[in-house]
């Protein structure tokens, strides 16, 4: 956390309400984003127990697993789970754009432009908080490795038909979720701190409701007050007025509620198995379940589009479209993936493949922080701060031109800033041109008039500079000593030509499906 | 039997079980001790199932109870944990793992010191620093098991013992007649409470029951601690919210490097916010 966040969270503090720590939204936000809201079993991995999903904030779809413990209930959830997500997540996958892309030739290694297609959009899938984004790419493993009864007629408990393929899409969201800067699967709670700074700690931020409470205080009370409410307001029979946003479940909700309503929908569920009567109570215990599930949920699904509210308000950073192009792109290849019957995602990478993931991952961390200052002053006023860019007037500039045969114009600028940059002989430092390329300078000398730079590059061809190429005195700038661009590292071999090193080529993929057991009631 | 690195498995009977039962914590870590001290010198496998244990703990004794512990037949001894969170293809939550790996940490320091009492250890160590972890796996009922390597959670753990101030000197410093029993009255709880230094921290919230009194107390003490412990190490020696939005808007010199790095912080965001209202 920068000193300007430590700021702003000690000016919420005072305030009693939250303040902005950025002045534009920096992901991009579908239009149409599918909202999940998941409950899970405690104690038990990958036993979902709820879930709130859907496209509309008026009309979500309520899905329960009355016995989390059974496979058969287990295995129904999902398969409505898959009947609820897939068509969404399938229904950008036909609307596709021409579009030009970068690639090598295997034959002769020299890169040339392809046409591919591109989906012109993407879908994007809104959970509460990171633990719900664990929790996807949870729910993905646990299903991508099940076999359908047409994949293997002789499994003995096979999934329903598109529970395999949800698996493949909900590992993709997850795997998504890891890049930096991508908006394919968002937590709640993360993209409202990374906008505004409440005064509690990072911890307590992921309170769905207290983060909320601080952001826009419910009408009559401050931040505080109200995120303390969010937080422990419990009503007459112990229960909290705003349910943790899961998966976990209250546990005093668990005891009170769930478990008694569990244990008569088994009581009532094995009196129909035994004596073929009392479908009544099986449906009113299940009914029960379902209200008190829905009772836990909606709270958090209303909180959930709440914060939709508030970051829509915001304008979107101009680099948000670029990044969700990314996204696009990464739906576009998994897509495919899928048509052209590939296997699900191995439970392990390969080496290369790990090793790719990463760089492509740290060269994204470092794009997203050098596009989000570009694209937010008080962003940049943290990078100004740590002296990684400043900021000032242009007091002189000196026309020079470069040695050589053909002189180019390399003129000196000299900039008056406040800033404290950490400057030296020779360092390279960027700026943004009106037009959105990028100008290369050299700094000549850090004096006490303030920096002295060379421009090297962006003014053309000629001898003469191109307009508005070289900043006039009494023009504001900004130089940064970051790249805006920075490249990844140099490329890696193919999976098939790992070295030794490294393990070796992979062997063939390895997807058998997980171990089975009769009994699954643990 | 094969992941703790033995060779071929036992075949059945070949392990004992002695019966732990006694009354009491005090009987049954006696009976513990006793157990394993004959499990040891029989030289054949033997697995306690839920031993007692005891352990000095700042002063006091306290009595653990670990899963299970494995006496080999070298006279080894290797504690088991069970677990319910999942092994994953391999890999189980690593803050989960952690925390199993800091509890197992303290069965190792509570059998090391049983250990001290028997004579002739085995080459390897009495007590091995490798615990076993049991979970189930994947998405099913089947037990899965992996070796933890326990050297510096039990390294770790035996510095904060050994640094852990003694319940008689917290004792002492407590006004006479104060005590924490919760059937006392409300005011005469919060005032023995109070008297009790706390350093709130958010991290507090997971494990203390008393955090959220203590989170109270930081709030309207103004303590800039309540906002996260990385927030402290860049204010220098301003410790109060008051303190910090005060150096931020003075105006008169100083040679504090502190100030003088928020000075500049409020200046930037100043005009950041300003230049996005325009």
């Amino acid at each position: 956390m920068s000193l300007i966040d430590t700021l702003a969270r000690l000016e919420a503090v005072r305030s009693g309400r939250a303040r902005p720590v950025a002045t534009v939204r920096h992901r991009h936000l579908s239009a149409r984003p599918l909202v999940l809201v998941p409950l899970t079993t405690a104690g038990e991995t990958g036993a979902p127990l709820g879930a709130l999903v859907g496209t509309d904030r008026a009309a979500p779809r309520l899905l329960t697993v009355a016995q989390p413990r059974d496979r058969a209930l287990r295995f129904a959830f999902l398969a409505e789970l898959a009947e609820a997500v897939l068509p969404y997540v399938e229904g950008f996958a036909d609307d596709t754009v021409p579009e030009e892309r970068k690639e090598t030739d295997p034959a002769t290694g020299r890169r040339t432009t392809v046409e591919a297609e591109l989906c012109a959009d993407a879908p994007q899938l809104l959970v509460p908080s990171p633990a719900g984004v664990e929790y996807v790419r949870l729910l993905g493993r646990s299903m991508r490795f099940r076999r359908t009864a047409e994949q293997d007629p002789s499994a003995d408990w096979p999934a329903p038909p598109r529970v395999p393929l949800l698996g493949r899409w909900f590992t993709h969201f997850g795997e998504r979720a890891r890049v930096p800067g991508s908006a394919m699967l968002l937590s709640m709670t993360e993209l409202l701190g990374r906008h505004w700074a409440t005064g509690q700690s990072r911890l307590e931020d992921q309170h769905l409701g207290a983060l909320l409470a601080w952001i826009d205080p419910p009408g009559g009370t401050d931040g505080p007050a109200a995120a303390l409410a969010a937080e422990q307001a419990r009503d007459a029979d112990g229960l909290l007025l705003h349910p943790p946003a899961g998966p976990a479940t209250d546990p005093a909700f668990d005891s009170e509620r769930l478990a008694p309503a569990v244990a008569r929908y088994d009581a009532a569920r094995a009196r129909v198995l035994d004596t073929g009567r009392g479908h009544d109570a099986l449906r009113r215990a299940d009914e029960e379940i379902r209200a008190l599930l829905a009772s836990q949920l909606r709270p958090t699904w209303d909180a959930l589009w709440r914060g939709v509210d508030l970051l829509r308000e915001l304008p979107e950073a101009a680099g948000a479209a670029e990044r969700w192009k990314g996204d696009r792109w990464s739906y576009t290849a998994h897509r495919d993936r899928v048509r052209a019957g590939e296997p699900p995602q191995p439970r392990r990478d390969d080496a290369v493949t790990a090793a790719r993931k990463l760089a492509a991952r740290e060269t994204a961390q470092a794009r997203l922080e050098a596009r989000e200052a570009l694209d937010d002053p008080l962003v940049m006023a943290a990078r100004r701060l740590a002296g990684e860019a400043f900021a000032g007037e242009v007091t002189e500039v000196v026309m020079e031109f470069s040695e050589g045969r053909v002189p180019r114009p390399r003129p000196l600028v000299t900039v008056r800033t406040d800033d404290a940059p950490l400057l030296e002989e020779g360092v390279r430092v960027h700026r943004a041109l009106a037009d959105g390329r990028t100008q290369s300078a050299e700094c000549v000398a850090a004096g006490p008039e303030g920096p002295v730079v060379r421009l090297m590059t962006g003014m053309g061809r000629g001898r003469v500079p191109d307009a508005g190429s070289v900043p006039a005195p009494g023009e504001h700038v900004c130089w940064t000593l970051f790249e805006h661009a920075p490249r990844g590292g140099p490329d890696l071999p193919d999976p098939e030509r790992t070295p030794w090193t490294h393990g070796g080529p992979p062997g063939p993929p390895a997807d058998e499906p997980d171990p089975v057991t009769p009994e699954d009631l643990l | 039997m094969r992941e703790l690195g033995e060779g071929e498995p036992p075949g059945p009977g070949a392990v004992d079980a002695p019966d732990l039962t006694a009354s009491g914590p005090e009987g049954r870590t006696a009976r513990t001790a006793l157990a394993l001290r004959e499990a040891t010198a029989a030289g054949r496998w033997a697995v306690l199932d839920h031993p007692m244990l005891a352990l000095a703990v700042a002063g006091a004794p306290a009595h653990l109870e670990p899963d299970a512990v494995v006496v080999h037949p070298d006279g080894g001894w290797t504690v088991v944990e069970i677990k319910s969170f999942a092994l994953i293809d391999g890999a189980a939550d690593p803050a989960k793992a952690g925390a199993a790996a800091r509890q197992a940490a303290v069965y190792l320091l509570a059998l090391e010191a049983l250990a001290e009492r028997l004579p002739g250890p085995p080459a390897g160590g009495r007590v091995r620093d490798r615990a076993l972890l049991v979970c189930p796996k994947d998405f099913s009922n089947l037990p899965a098991a992996a070796l933890l390597d326990l050297r510096k959670q039990r390294a770790t753990t035996r510095r904060q013992l050994d640094r852990l101030t003694r319940v008689e000197e917290i004792a002492a410093a407590l006004p006479a007649g104060a005590g924490f029993d919760p059937a006392r009255p409300a005011d005469e709880l919060t005032a023995a409470v109070e008297a009790v230094a706390a350093a709130y921290a958010p991290e507090c919230l997971a494990s203390c029951e008393l955090a959220f009194h203590c989170r109270a107390r930081a709030r309207a003490a103004g303590d800039v601690r309540h906002l996260g412990r990385a927030v402290r190490s860049e204010l220098g020696g301003l410790t109060t919210v008051d303190e910090v939005l005060a150096a931020s808007r003075g105006t008169a010199e100083t040679d504090d490097p502190a100030v003088a790095a928020l000075r500049r912080a409020a200046a930037l965001r100043a005009e950041a916010l300003g230049a996005a209202c325009r």
